[in-house]
Order: structure tokens, then sequence, then C-alpha cells
């Protein structure tokens, strides 16, 4: 549907169309872009600088002795899970209307797509999930991701990125703040804590 | 090789040395230079406050002035980036611009790049802070910017390392303002003064005992706070430096 | 209004508030943060350069992509408006609220809203507004506008923060630790997070082949902000615009590595129509920024990405602040958008720049920032608002330069006598020159006297 405020958009269209601008080629994007010898530690790397944490797993089987092992994930009264048969949840994301239910959640494992190693950053999306809160509410984050998704630079990533879903997006570790004095501070508005499981 | 010089109308007035002492390094090169008493100033301050009608007939000037030369060279990147970068909107459409603009350099970039000078006879053994002068560096690109991601260099280092027994100051910001910056200097007189403060500060903590750069522009307001704040620091633009002056 | 004097605010600063040491180096240290990210990337000039090459296409078929991203974006569900003016942006947002009976608002940070001035358009019609990254709550507390646009409080000393924390949230007084308040503003923020009724947010880029756009943050705050309530109000500035999804790989590379250092923003969200059961609305602005586009020494400025490197180089900015500017976006990036809108009320700003290039070399997307700066002081001078100091100082030097005769009379004449005038005279109040700086020391003879009695006349 399209708005009724007609005269701003033609308004706004013609005085654009009114100049003369002279036309630059759009560029293909197909230069040297920084590829890493091993994109697995550049990204180990990438993230523990945002102050992510990465544990490496040799199977899935090993992820719920690993996640006992985390305080926040031990602690956490209320856990939900994207990763099927994982996470022990406490709580059904999918079962609830009202995303508002997600605001005590401590603990959220998480399922990535896709890791960067020039950023440390993982793509995830709300495909089959209800409530896009979960990736900002969680007090913590587990996030599942496989070593061979992993990418050098974020060209590449978005060459594998299919948008079809609702919502997307790029997480670079725990939520952050420097507004006071520029002193870094872990836990802004997000998740206080981002530990990444890594799958061979 | 024939050079015509170009002597800014400041340096003429206030620091005529630095004029000779361009003089005597082109000499010992064996070059023929020609001074036209004519020329006067680039239109530098004038057009950079915006004055462009004022600033024109000076651009149309110093073309005359230099037209038959077959260089022009002048101790200043700040008037020469002027001529190279901004006689365009003086001179819109001027079919002798072209040439002019090409055949125009800093002293220093004359020496590296058209002379290409491979030593110099004399030693100058101070440790010397090289202040590398804005206009010089991002608009005439005589050497590597911090901000962009290059292979290191300064044409005016280069040079100077040629003395003998020289020693390079190594400062906390590289290429930072001085803040001199034309009429900027007294429009913004306290935010002006706390850059030149901050920049001697830095050579102080950093040992320099000669200041110098590739304008005297920016040394003048420099060496003005240097000399209210009886600092024991020289200041010597590096033509003189590199005509063999004594830094006394 | 009057007129903003950069330099008359600038000197307050630094004298009067004692505060511009310290803002240089806070700001300093980001700015060596980004050299130090900037320089892990070798194709950094490569990116550079094709980011702009996309800003500057997309300039010139902006009315299309314009076209393409409405039709995109209604596709996917968004509902989206267009805004010629702030007043009519301003209006747009209040109907929507209004339609919604939204009477609480959490919105991220926004410069567009800032431009519009829509935080006093909501309020005065009862309507709540949290700014809920940390920074903007902070300066909205204190009832000031950002002084930065990507570190709105940079100006603001932690025990600042603490008191004015002490009086709103209730922290303990005298606490001035950033973490403790930082988890304050935490608990005070997830409440009005909860209990909105609509988020608004800005738009970083929005993709014109998809209708896709992205918000990016590092607190989390828009997406917490959008997920929550039923009602999402995206703002953007036409120039927000870029054609293809991948062509964010070339933003998002270089946005936060300017801005702050980091290799990207923790939370890069795409947003592709609305929550299920929700609303969307992208409100398209104009503003000021179609003029902008006509002419053709300022369209650069459009490429803008406000990621605020220029102002973290800026060797003025940092000495000065950004309420010495007196605009929404200070610094070099305002000092050009600023005047290109209003010259007569902005003519200060252009002049507040040594014309040390920095931030044409500190920018992601290029933009020749200190040539526009200079151009802009003759536009300054055109439209009259040149004071008649400057502008007859320049035109009687402009008369002396030319004529030689002239010239060195008053140059031997001024040698001369200089020296013999008492210092009192010259170090006068009139003489801003020598407040903290000795005048140079006259010589006897100028270079063409000296050359002369060497050389003779040739």
């Amino acid at each position: 549907m399209v708005a009724n405020n007609k005269s701003d958009r033609t308004a706004i269209l013609n005085a654009i169309r009114q100049h003369e601008v002279s036309d630059v080629e759009l560029p293909d994007l197909n230069a040297d872009w920084i590829e890493y010898d091993s994109p697995l530690e550049q990204f180990v790397q990438s993230l523990e600088s945002v102050g992510g944490r990465v544990v490496r797993l040799e199977s899935l089987d090993q992820l719920g002795q690993e996640l006992e092992k985390l305080d926040s994930f031990a602690t956490a009264k209320v856990r939900c899970s994207l990763v099927a048969g994982q996470g022990s949840p406490t709580f059904e994301l999918n079962q609830v209307d009202d995303p508002h239910d997600l605001e005590d959640i401590d603990f959220a494992l998480l399922s990535a797509e896709l890791g960067v190693a020039e950023n440390g950053a993982v793509w995830m999306t709300d495909d089959g999930v209800r409530h896009r809160a979960v990736f900002f509410i969680a007090q913590h984050l587990g996030v599942l991701l496989s070593a061979s998704q992993i990418v050098s630079n974020l060209h590449q990533a978005y060459q594998r990125l299919e948008s079809s879903t609702a919502f997307g997006l790029f997480m670079s570790g725990p939520s952050k703040t420097a507004d006071i004095e520029q002193s870094l501070v872990i836990g802004a508005h997000g998740a206080r804590s981002l530990t990444l499981f890594l799958l061979p | 090789m024939q050079v015509g010089l170009f002597i800014p109308c400041y340096i003429d007035q206030l620091y005529p040395q630095v004029g000779m002492a361009t003089v005597e390094i082109l000499e010992r090169l064996q070059i023929d230079i020609r001074f036209c008493e004519a020329q006067i100033c680039c239109g530098q301050p004038m057009a950079n406050t915006g004055c462009n009608d004022d600033a024109a007939p000076l651009a149309r000037d110093f073309l005359k002035n230099f037209a038959d030369d077959q260089y022009v060279v002048s101790p200043s990147g700040s008037c020469v980036a002027m001529v190279r970068h901004h006689y365009d909107h003086l001179l819109p459409d001027n079919a002798d611009l072209p040439a002019l603009k090409s055949k125009t350099f800093e002293l220093c970039e004359f020496l590296t790049d058209v002379v290409q000078v491979e030593q110099f006879d004399h030693a100058f053994p101070h440790q010397v802070g090289l202040h590398q002068s804005c206009h010089g560096l991002r608009e005439l690109r005589m050497g590597s910017c911090s901000e962009r991601v290059e292979p290191a260099f300064s044409k005016v280092r280069q040079l100077l390392a040629k003395l003998d027994g020289i020693r390079f100051s190594e400062l906390r910001r590289q290429d930072e303002c001085c803040g001199f910056g034309g009429t900027f200097a007294v429009n913004e007189e306290s935010v002006s003064c706390l850059m030149g403060l901050d920049r001697i500060a830095d050579h102080e903590s950093a040992g320099t005992e000669v200041l110098t750069a590739a304008d005297m522009s920016c040394l003048m307001h420099l060496q003005g706070l240097i000399r209210r704040q009886k600092k024991n620091m020289k200041v010597m633009h590096v033509a003189e430096i590199l005509a063999g002056y004594p830094a006394e | 209004m009057h007129a903003i004097e950069h330099a008359k605010e600038a000197k307050e600063f630094i004298e009067s508030r004692g505060r511009a040491t310290w803002h240089d180096s806070a700001l300093w240290f980001v700015r060596a943060k980004r050299d130090k990210a900037a320089q892990s990337l070798p194709e950094w000039e490569i990116l550079r350069e094709t980011a702009s090459q996309i800003k500057q296409h997309t300039a010139s078929r902006l009315a299309d992509y314009l076209e393409k991203f409405e039709a995109n974006a209604t596709r996917l569900g968004a509902t989206v408006h267009w805004a010629a003016t702030a007043d009519e942006h301003n209006r747009i947002v209040m109907e929507i609220l209004q339609k919604h009976g939204a009477k609480k608002v959490v919105k991220s940070k926004s410069m567009l809203t800032e431009e519009c001035h829509l935080n006093p358009d909501l309020e005065a019609a009862g309507i709540e507004v949290v700014d809920t990254d940390l920074g903007e709550r902070i300066v909205q507390l204190r009832q000031e506008p950002p002084s930065h646009i990507v570190l709105p409080a940079i100006h603001i000393k932690k025990a600042e923060v603490g008191e004015v924390f002490h009086q709103h949230l209730g922290t303990d007084a005298g606490a001035d630790d950033p973490d403790y308040l930082t988890e304050a503003a935490r608990q005070h923020l997830r409440e009005k997070f909860c209990a909105a009724d609509a988020g608004i947010t800005g738009v970083n880029f929005a993709v014109a082949e998809t209708g896709e756009f992205v918000v990016c943050t590092n607190e989390g705050n828009a997406d917490l902000g959008t997920s929550l309530p039923p009602v999402h109000i995206a703002c953007m500035g036409i120039e927000k615009l870029i054609p293809r999804q991948k062509d964010l790989g070339v933003f998002l590379r270089l946005l936060a590595r300017s801005a702050t250092g980091q290799p990207i923003t923790t939370y890069s969200s795409h947003f592709r129509g609305p929550r299920s059961g929700c609303e969307l609305h992208i409100i398209l602005v104009d503003n000021g920024r179609s003029s902008i586009l006509g002419r053709e020494d300022f369209r650069r400025s459009l490429n803008c990405i406000r990621c605020g490197a220029c102002m973290n180089t800026c060797p003025v900015y940092r000495r000065s602040g950004g309420h010495s500017y007196g605009t929404t976006v200070p610094g070099p990036i305002g000092s050009i958008l600023a005047p290109a809108r209003d010259p007569g009320q902005h003519h200060s700003l252009p002049f507040a720049c040594s014309l040390c290039g920095s931030c044409t070399d500190v920018c992601p997307v290029k933009i020749d920032l200190h040539h526009q700066l200079l151009t802009m002081r003759g536009e300054v001078k055109k439209a009259g608002h040149l004071p008649a100091l400057k502008r007859w100082g320049m035109w009687a030097m402009g008369i002396v330069l030319r004529r030689n005769w002239l010239y060195g009379f008053l140059g031997s004449v001024g040698r001369k006598l200089l020296p013999l005038i008492p210092r009192p005279l010259i170090y006068n109040r009139m003489n801003m020159w020598g407040r903290q700086r000795e005048l140079p020391q006259t010589p006897a003879k100028s270079f063409r006297q000296l050359y002369r009695e060497r050389y003779g006349r040739k």
C-alpha cells in the first residue's frame, strides 16, 4: 500500500529529475578483497576482539556439556533454544503470541547460517523464528556455527545470502557501548555475553 | 634547465633569507634562474576567503608573469597548491592554464621529482622536527598521509635525510595541522593557537631542536607561538637547511 | 535566530570551559582506532573509491531508484511515505502514532529526526519519546542536542553523566563508574522498550533492488525498540539509497571502521517488511536534499554515510566541540550541509576550518570535504554574508597585491616602521595575531631588494 501523500511524492521526484546529474557507472565489486589463509582462525580472532567467546566442538554431542560449563547457562532460570534437541529449553518461543513474554529469557541458544572472518559477525535470520526479539532481549546468547560456513569477507557473505526472510542480521559479539567517556562497556541493551560454539 | 622563481609575497617581505636560500640551492644545481619582478602574490588569501573576484586578477597576473619559463618553482607548498588545484575555478577554460599547472613545482618536489638530487655536500648535525604542512601533503601529495592506506614516504624528509648527521623527531601525531590556515589564524584565533601549541608540545616531547617545514606560513605561526612562550626551539624553512645555512 | 559565530563559541569552549584538550584527546583516540582498522585492509582505498562510485551512480538516477525502492518495499508489506519537508515528516509520524493511539515511543539514533526536530513536536502532542542510544539518552536527560553524530555525549564527562543519572534514574550520588552507569541505563531503558507503543529508527542504507533497509547499532537499541511494539517507523533521507544488496558489503565494511575502528557494528539489522501482524512505515524525506543534488559543487556531500570520521579527525572540531557549530550535524560535513541550506544562519561554518584536508582523506566515501568548504566560502560571499571587514580587507589586499609600486612602498615602510612602534601599540586588543603570538621580526630588506643587489635586474 502506498500512502496518500501523493503531492510530496511527485514534488520530490520532480525536484530530483529536473537536475542533470552526470552519469557514473555502477562498479562491479570484483576487486581483490582480502582473503585470509585461515578464515577460521581469523574469525575466532575477530570475534574475540569484539568481546565474543569461542568454544570449539568436535561434534554436536559435546554441546550439552559445554553449555553446562557456562555460568550464564547453568544459572539461567529461563532458557530458550532455536536448535532442535539442544539447549534444554524452559521456554518455547514459538508457542507465545506476545514478544513481551520474552522479557525474562536468561539464555537463548541460536543458530547462525554464516560467519565472517574479517569482522567476527554471524548471519542469522527469523526463518522459523516467531519473535525476532529473541536475538536482542535474552541476557546471554549461545550461537551455533559450522566452521565450514565461514567466509573471509563481507562481499563473499552477501554473495551467499538469500533475501527471502523478513528479517536478517549480522551480529558481531555481545551488545556494547562506549558512550560514557569512551569506556567500553559490554552489555548495553542486548546480550551481555555471546558464546559461539563452533562445529567442525 | 630554466626556472622562474616564485617567491610569495609574505616570504618576499618577511623571510627574504628563505628566498635567497632557494636561489642558492638552484644555483648550485646549475639551474638558470629568472626572477620576474612583476610577481607579487598567487591570490590565495582572497580565494581562501571566498573572494574569487578579487583573486582572479592575481591568477591572470601569475599566468602572464611566468608564461615564458620552463619551470616555476616556489618554496611554498601552499601557493603551488593554489596554482595547481584552485586556479581552475579562477580561470575557467583558460587555454594556457594546463601548461602552467604542469610546470609549477614546490621546491622539494622539484628537487626530488625533476632534478632528482642525489646528494648535498654539507652536514646538519641536529635533531629536526619536520612539520608536514597540509597543502604540501594533502594537495600536492608530497608525502603519505596518516589517513590513507598507502606506502610511507615523504619527499621533504627524503631530501633532508641526505644531510650528514641529521636526526628526525618521531611525533605522536605525524601530520596534524598546525592551525595556521591563512585568515583562519586570526578569525579562529583560539582554535588556531591551541592547534599550534599542541604541535609544539608534540615536537618538544619528541626532542626537536630545529623545527622545519616546506611552508613558511605554518612556521610563521608556530614561530610566533614559540617566541611568545620563549621556548628554546629553532625554526627554519627547509630551504634554509638544504642551502646549508647554520642553525644559529 | 541569531547567526552562529563559530569562533565565539569555540573560544568559549577553549577558554571558559577548559575542555578542549580533553575533548581533543578523546576524539583523537577514536581517530587512532579508525587508522588501525583501515590499515588492516590492504584494499581500503579501493573500497573508498568503490563506495564513492556507487553513491555517485545512485545520485545520477536517484528518482528511478527511489521508485524502485518504493515498489519493492511495498511488495514486502511496508508502507512508504514521502515527505518534502521536515514539517511534513513530523506530521506523517504524528499521524501514524495517533492512528495507533501510541503514547510512548522509543527512538534509536536518527540524525534525520534530529534535523526535523521531531521530539519537540511529539512531546507537544503529549507523546513520550525516549532516545534509547545511551549517549542520546544522556543528552536528552540533560536537555541538550547531541554534539557528535556517532558519539552524542562525547563532550560530557562521566561525573556529569553520574549527576544526571542520579537525578533522573536514582543512581548513587557521586557514582561515575561507566559500568555501573551503563547498567542503570540498561534497566531504565528496558522498561521503556517493554512499555513502548511504537519504535522509531533511522536508516543507514536502503536497497532499491530488494526494498530492504539496514540499521546499524552497537547497543541493540534499534533492534529491541522495533521487535517489541507493533509499529516500526523508519525515517530516512532520500540519499540513503543504494542500488543492490551486495553494495551493502562495501558500505558495512567502511562504516564502523571509519566511525569507531570496529570491523563492523555489533548489530547490522536487515528489515524486509513488517513483523507478522505488525506495521512497518518508511518515510522518505527530502528536506533540501534534492536541491543539494542540483548543485554540482556540493552534490557529493550527499555521499555521506554519517560515520563521523571527519569530525574525529578535524583539528578544529576536536578543539571546539560539536555544539560550537550550532547544527544537527557538526564538523566538516555539517559545515557544508548547513550553509547549503541556509547560508545566512550558518555563514561562519565554512570558515571554521584551516583547510588542512584531513577530512577529505579520512572520508570513506571520498567526499572532497575541504574543497567543498572552500567553494562554500565563495557562496557565502556571493550571498552577501561575508563580514564587511573581511570583504573590504580582501578587496584592499587585491588592490595592493596587483600594484608593484604600492606593494613595494607599503612593504618597505612597514619593515622600517614596525620596529620603531612601541610594543603596546602593536600588541593591542585589535591584533588577533598578537594575542598569543609574536609577529614576525621584520628584516631590513625584502627578497627582491636582496636579489637585485646580488644579481641586478635580469
